[in-house]
């Protein structure tokens, strides 16, 4: 039986998976300690728990519990990483490296950095959403303190080659961030293997709850430092301070460990279900587009451009299934999506874009309703467009001379 | 973001759907908005060269549901309206009957810069057609 609204976005947040909401519970109810509370056993209940939790979040990444800073999400993670390192080793350089389809909290980050006197490289990337690695190596200079390139993007799910450049990093001895939101969890991360230096990540992307995430900061090889951007009680070894989230983390490491127990299977069942979806759109429709790489993607992940429709009136015509859209018309700014652009493909592509996000909870029929739907609407919306028309004519939509406005 | 009932209704059954032929000399065609901008708008009138009253009205629109509400909205509004008439028409009569918000009132300028547009095409041919006429 079909459930509607159907959710499709799971890459903007995902439900509370029952098994980590249970888990969290008793930490709002009989154990509500502080755990920084050290005279009483309320205080070391709620250590203990946070203790557990930290084993299971650096477990899934490959670190060891002492290199995870709990915070309260992944924007301030990636603030916490950024302006933390730029301050702390602001003797040795003052050049940042990034790029352009970062996550916000990424760039407007680097952005305040550049109004503090530091320099930002913004790298672009090629057609298929990755970055060039002999452009990287190009931008690194003396200068240069950090690198930071996300894992797996949260519009396009191109996911970067994260060890490779790590290698580029730890060779000419610059730091190494990633933003891994959306790929911790969902595919194998590790960040020894990886030569990650610092990673952003955050529960509510991994069937935790939201207001909660972590930074992983290396202890050796090398040991980094961080200016804290928080100053208070010196929780979390001085990096972040304030009460500790007991039952948010908690939440967080249970999720941690589900995640990694499912991984495998879940993966598979994903890549099998999205590749559905997009085979099923591709063999009713023409001219639809897939925006960013599929040979280095994540398993859950489908962005497609259908030309000639609007990405939010196609929205307004599959509202019975939850998707977001790189369309202008959807954003407060009325600008097309930046990650969509930097692509290069053409804004026109960008206005026509869906974002398909599959998660845990996702069916089988699910998939097969929303192909039918995206099929049905997507015609039904070409009919409508004077683009398609003009087309069909034989006209050259780029020679055509527009009335901007 | 929520959509108005009159937005959902002319979405789901849009009047007026459709293209005229742009070779006759009694149809204007306005086409305004660009690709890259994400709305384009196709507004056709078919005037009556008697009456200059508009007989028919067809429209086709890339953008979103409330630009093509507007665009819906907009030829119902001008069906039987003289072309003088027509080009008094402002946005702010489809802002009001659609209930747009303030994000979505450009959707109508581009509705009432498409009927200028048509309004301005079917004349520009009605003069070539007159003067033809008499220098033949
Ligand atoms: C890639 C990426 N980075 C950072 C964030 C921000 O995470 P949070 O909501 O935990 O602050 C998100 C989620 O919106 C994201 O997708
Ligand atoms: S056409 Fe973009 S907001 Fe209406």
């Amino acid at each position: 039986m079909l459930k509607f609204p159907i959710y499709l976005d799971y890459h903007a947040t995902t439900p509370v998976d029952e098994r980590v909401l249970e888990a969290m519970l008793p930490y709002f109810r009989e154990h509500f300690g502080n755990a920084a509370s050290r005279n009483h056993s309320f205080g070391w209940v709620a250590e203990e728990a946070v203790e557990k939790a930290r084993k299971q979040v650096a477990a899934l990444i490959n670190a060891s519990p002492k290199e995870i800073v709990f915070t309260s999400g992944a924007t301030e993670s990636n603030n916490l990483a950024i302006k933390g390192v730029a301050e702390m080793y602001a003797e040795k350089g003052d050049h940042i490296i990034t790029a352009a389809t970062e996550h916000k909290s990424v760039l407007d980050t680097c952005k305040r950095l550049e109004k503090r006197g530091f320099r930002v490289t913004y790298l672009p990337v090629r057609p298929d959403g990755l970055i060039d690695l002999d452009q990287l190596r190009d931008a690194i200079t003396d200068r240069t303190i950090l690198v930071s390139i996300m894992y797996g993007n949260n519009e396009i799910g191109t996911v970067q080659d994260i060890r490779t450049i790590g290698q580029i990093c730890h060779e000419k001895g610059v730091l190494f961030h990633t933003d891994g939101t959306q790929a911790a969890g969902k595919i194998p991360v590790d960040v020894i293997a990886d030569n990650i230096d610092l990673m952003s990540f955050t529960a509510h992307k991994m069937y935790g709850p939201k207001g909660v995430g972590a930074l992983y900061v290396r202890r050796k090889n090398p040991r980094v430092q961080l200016t804290a951007q928080i100053d208070g009680g010196g929780h979390e070894r001085g990096m972040r301070s304030g009460t500790l989230n007991v039952p948010g983390i908690v939440g967080f490491g249970k999720a941690a460990e589900l995640c990694q127990q499912l991984m495998p299977e879940e993966m598979a069942r994903l890549q099998r279900l999205r590749d559905k979806l997009k085979d099923g759109i591709l063999a009713q429709l023409d001219e639809v587009y897939i925006n960013g790489t599929m040979e280095r993607r994540l398993p859950h992940n489908l962005n497609m451009s259908f030309a000639y429709v609007e990405g939010e009136s196609l929205l307004m015509g599959i509202n019975d299934i939850a998707v977001s859209s790189g369309s202008a018309c959807t954003s407060a700014t009325l600008e097309p999506s930046y990650v969509l652009k930097a692509l290069g493909a053409g804004d026109d592509l960008a206005h026509s874009s869906i974002r398909f996000g599959l998660g845990r909870f996702t069916t089988e029929e699910e998939i097969d309703y929303t192909i039918g739907k995206v099929v049905e609407v997507v015609k039904k919306l070409r009919e409508l467009s004077p683009l398609y028309e003009m087309v069909k004519e034989g006209i050259d939509l780029s020679k055509v001379e527009w009335t901007a406005h | 973001m929520a959509y108005s009932d009159k937005v959902l209704d002319h979405y789901n059954n849009p009047r007026n759907v459709g293209s005229l032929d742009k070779n006759d000399p009694n149809v204007g065609t306005g086409l305004v908005g660009a690709p890259e901008c994400g709305d384009v708008m196709k507004l056709q009138i078919k005037v009556n060269p008697e009456t200059g009253i508009i007989e028919d009205a067809k429209f086709k629109t890339f953008g979103c549901g409330s630009a093509i509400a507007s665009s819906s909205l907009a030829t119902e509004l001008i069906k039987g309206k003289t072309i003088d008439e027509a080009m008094q028409l402002k946005n702010t009569v489809i802002v009001n009957e659609l209930s747009l918000p303030p994000v979505k009132i450009h959707c109508s300028v581009l509705a009432e810069d498409a009927i200028k547009a048509a309004i301005e095409d079917y004349k520009r041919k009605a003069a070539v057609h007159s003067t033809a006429a008499q220098s033949a």
